[in-house]
């Protein structure tokens, strides 16, 4: 059953991502591989689970682009907190 | 979207009359919600991200055993209640209640274990580890603040949600409320375990303590 299937796939994806944090690899790598994997759990949850590939396009449509719109406006004022450490006063 | 062309030329689904979704209005203000609640959470998770990487010296407190351990299996509760959950609503879809009821149980067994996992995580952290929302032993105070306020908003829904599990549970097994009813609990309880998918990597596999 399709059902059962993702969640095996999303065991799966949990394990592999248990088995990379012990990994040692660069924190940045480490990074875009661990957000990767769970964007493509969220999206099997979101496109099987919750039934959203079944739906019409027009409801995916409506409510996905202002998510995505508001995490990327976050995202434009992270680099700020790589400066954070150097305007410290020293000490 | 060629599916929405009706058969009277010029008629659009938007004209009125009829739902452009395709959906009843509970799902569709489910929906909303989650999408609001959505960026609560990718707010909560931006502020953690933005504190770890203003904080070079961000620590890494979580062992293999207990609390990585600990937080899989919490994943693993999650993501078969949300398959428990599934198997609810497609019960419910072919009018069987008693099963319906049943899978909504296990799912409601399923979202206790994780509280009852995080609970002991937490008490761990705090009696064990001095972690509180203000301070900790490693001198970098945004760690407890940012770690508790996420893991424990995200806790929250799990409570709420086992309350409202309990609520459409209880009236599935008396005959009352729709099969749309137990879909709509079961969209707010697979959103659960959707932001967990975030939480679980970015607040525990990147804060592992690797030998």
């Amino acid at each position: 059953m399709t059902f059962s299937k993702v969640w095996i796939a999303l065991l799966v994806l949990t394990g592999i991502e248990v088995f990379l944090c012990y990994e040692q690899l660069p924190t940045m790598i480490m990074l875009t591989l661990l957000v990767g994997l769970s964007v493509i759990k969220a999206a099997l949850i979101i496109a099987y689970f919750m039934h959203l590939k079944f739906e019409r396009l027009s409801l995916f449509l409506t409510l996905f682009p202002m998510l995505i719109f508001c995490i990327l406006l976050m995202l434009i004022f992270l680099g700020d907190a790589t400066r954070v450490p150097l305007m410290r006063p020293h000490l | 979207m060629s599916s929405q062309v009706t058969a009277v030329s010029g008629a659009s689904a938007w004209e009125g009359g009829k739902s452009p979704y395709a959906t009843n209005s509970k799902k569709f203000g489910m929906w909303l919600f989650i999408i609001s609640d959505a960026l609560t959470f990718s707010a909560l998770l931006f502020a953690y991200t933005y504190g770890r990487v203003s904080n070079p010296d961000w620590p890494k407190p979580f062992d293999f055993t207990p609390s990585i351990i600990f937080s899989s299996v919490m994943t693993f509760c999650l993501l078969s209640s949300s398959l428990t959950m599934v198997m609810a609503v497609h019960q419910m879809n072919h009018g069987n209640r008693k099963a319906a009821g049943g899978w909504i149980l296990a799912t409601m067994a399923g979202g206790l274990a994780f509280v009852g996992l995080h609970l002991t995580e937490w008490l761990r952290l705090i009696n064990v580890e001095h972690v509180t929302p203000a301070n900790n032993p490693w001198g970098v105070p945004q760690f407890g603040g940012t770690f508790f306020a996420l893991t424990g908003l995200h806790m929250t829904h799990v409570i709420l949600g086992v309350t409202y599990l309990g609520i459409i549970c209880q009236a599935v097994f008396r005959g009352k409320f729709k099969a749309e009813d137990v879909e709509v609990s079961g969209l707010y309880w697979h959103f659960v375990d959707l932001v967990w998918m975030f939480i679980f990597p970015l607040v525990y596999l990147m804060s592992a303590r690797v030998a």
